[in-house]
């Protein structure tokens, strides 16, 4: 890269307009929509979805507080901090979870010859380009009231009625799992892989216990690794939307749900806007500290 | 490393794999079912393609998702092939400055993107009467797809050896005719590889495309979603592993692109 730059010649910047053209559409379908939807979020809902121009703190209100229906006084109103709770939770549980799994597996990984680690990427890569969708959609269709292991269960005569797994927390915690290990595995064998074998020799020399060489050398030596997998994979699973809206089915909402929600039946733009301006908030959050930490390790 | 690894690590790289792959094959095995559950084989069957195949919906479906994210695909891989060689030369801060730009949709949840898109055309069309149908979808994907076409067409340009650009310059050759002629056709695997990334995350998109279709422009993804309001059948089975075999097949494409690219270039 830095050879190429030196190829900069005395018109350097010319091929700037270029770019210009991409830079130009990533602001207006990027920048100016998310404006406009800060601007939104400070509006009055009109009734058949949109707004009305007028100024209103109404739905930053409503983040909390909820219209008595009689006394028309404002009360307290927990739901969607209920909401927005289960997202963070679920999304930290998500990431622990393909820690947990996608660690020993990197690790793994990482361990075989560099053909094999080629195929093991490949196949590790591969679901995430398929679509989300239709990935979620099997979950579904396997631990749904008729799907393959209730049906089976049933069939063996081990239950009588179907065990209800789908719109539950666990499905959407299995459906995010499922979406995100590979944002998990990626980033730790790229750091595994840098690890130089003759530190763990080194520990094993010593007499240092399997356990020892992994918390002490492996852990701090792949700290890079682990701050961009957790970052990979919570921010999209705090943000996610296709997981909940087929997994949750309306029983264990998270935010991203809960947003497209006042776009669609809802029909209240000014309350979805303000959640998603909490939302990316919360995303601005989990940068800030993982940049943290990155800079603590460097 | 071999002699420090827990057995139990192969385990769970073992079931990691199967994880991730037995839905999909599950999936995939019963849309051949011959009856109508997901939990008892009844006998090999196409009757769930042709049903799928037959089935009207599906078609515009199918065809509407074929217009954007072709449209959408060759947008993007223009602008992000500009965007690639426009930034090489820039300072390091404008680049990264406009990296992250281009690269806003990657990292604002997708559902935030999209009804921030759905206000920006709705608001637009009450503003100006523009409603550019299913350009719009076109428009939309475009920009969430040039940031993914960028990554293979940036790894292609770490791989050219500027004493070939150097090489074009002392020729005398204008900065434009070395990039038609020289850095174009270099990056060209690259580009390709852009494209099929472009396609794919275009074709498989669920949430820009739910929020911001309007009648009758109703993708893939979206028709396959609003089954779910019915009785559901196998047919839902057969939709689903027609997509996935499109992205699958796209995947080996762009690897096949990548592969031979890796080949001429050395």
């Amino acid at each position: 890269m830095a050879a190429i730059v030196n190829h900069r010649t005395s018109t350097a910047g010319s091929g700037l307009s270029l770019a210009a053209p991409a830079i130009v559409l990533a602001v207006v379908l990027g920048c100016i929509p998310l404006a406009f939807v800060v601007v939104y979020s400070l509006l009055t809902p009109a009734s058949f979805g949109g707004v009305e121009w007028v100024a209103s703190a109404n739905a930053y209100r409503s983040l909390l507080f909820r219209k008595d229906l009689f006394s028309e006084e404002l009360v307290f109103s927990p739901d969607h901090l209920m909401i927005f709770g289960r997202s963070v939770l679920l999304a930290l549980a998500t990431t622990v979870l393909c820690f947990a799994v996608g660690f020993p597996t990197a690790a793994y990984m990482a361990s075989r010859s560099p053909r094999a680690r080629k195929w093991w990427v490949l196949a590790i890569t591969i679901p995430f380009w398929t679509s989300l969708l239709v990935r979620t959609l099997a979950l579904m269709l396997i631990i749904g009231d008729q799907g393959l292991i209730n049906g089976l269960l049933i069939r063996s005569g081990l239950i009588n009625a179907p065990v209800a797994m789908l719109y539950t927390d666990f499905a959407v915690l299995l459906g995010l799992l499922y979406s995100f290990l590979p944002f998990m595995v990626l980033p730790l064998l790229s750091s595994l892989e840098k690890l130089d074998p003759r530190l763990l020799e080194a520990g094993a020399d010593l007499y240092a216990s399997r356990w020892r060489i992994a918390l002490q050398i492996v852990l701090p030596n792949i700290r890079p690794g682990i701050a961009a997998g957790c970052l990979l994979v919570f921010v999209p699973a705090l943000g996610s939307y296709v997981v909940p809206l087929i997994l949750g089915g309306g029983r264990s909402m998270m935010a991203g749900d809960l947003i497209a929600l006042q776009f669609g039946t809802s029909r209240n733009w000014p309350l979805g806007s303000a959640e998603s301006v909490v939302l990316v908030l919360f995303v601005a959050l989990a940068f800030a500290l993982s940049n943290l930490v990155r800079r603590r390790a460097a | 490393m071999n002699r420090h690894l827990p057995r139990t690590f192969a385990l769970f790289a073992g079931l990691s794999l199967v994880f991730l792959y037995a839905p999909i094959l599950v999936l995939c095995s019963f849309s051949f079912n011959g009856g109508r559950l997901f939990h008892r084989w009844e006998g090999f069957s196409f009757a769930w393609y042709a049903k799928a195949i037959a089935n009207e919906g599906f078609r515009d479906a199918a065809v509407n998702t074929l217009v954007v994210s072709t449209a959408a695909t060759l947008l993007a891989t223009v602008l992000a092939t500009g965007a690639v060689i426009g930034l090489q030369r820039a300072g390091g801060r404008q680049q990264q400055f406009a990296t992250a730009l281009i690269g806003l949709p990657l990292v604002v949840p997708e559902v935030v993107m999209a009804i921030a898109t759905l206000i920006f055309f709705s608001s637009l069309r009450n503003a100006t009467g523009v409603d550019l149908g299913l350009g719009n979808l076109v428009v939309a994907h475009t920009a969430f797809c040039v940031p993914f076409a960028m990554m293979p067409i940036r790894a292609a340009l770490r791989g050219v050896d500027p004493s070939v650009l150097t090489a074009a310059t002392d020729l005398y050759a204008s900065d434009t005719a070395t990039r038609r002629h020289v850095l174009i056709p270099l990056l060209m695997p690259g580009i390709g590889s852009g494209a099929a990334l472009a396609f794919m995350v275009s074709f498989d998109d669920f949430a820009m495309s739910q929020l911001v279709a309007g009648p009758g422009q109703t993708t893939l993804p979206v028709f396959i979603w609003a089954q779910l309001k019915r009785p559901l059948t196998p047919e839902i089975n057969a939709m689903s592993t027609i997509m996935l075999v499109v992205s699958i097949a796209l995947i080996c494409l762009s690897m096949a692109v990548t592969a031979r690219g890796k080949l001429t270039t050395r």
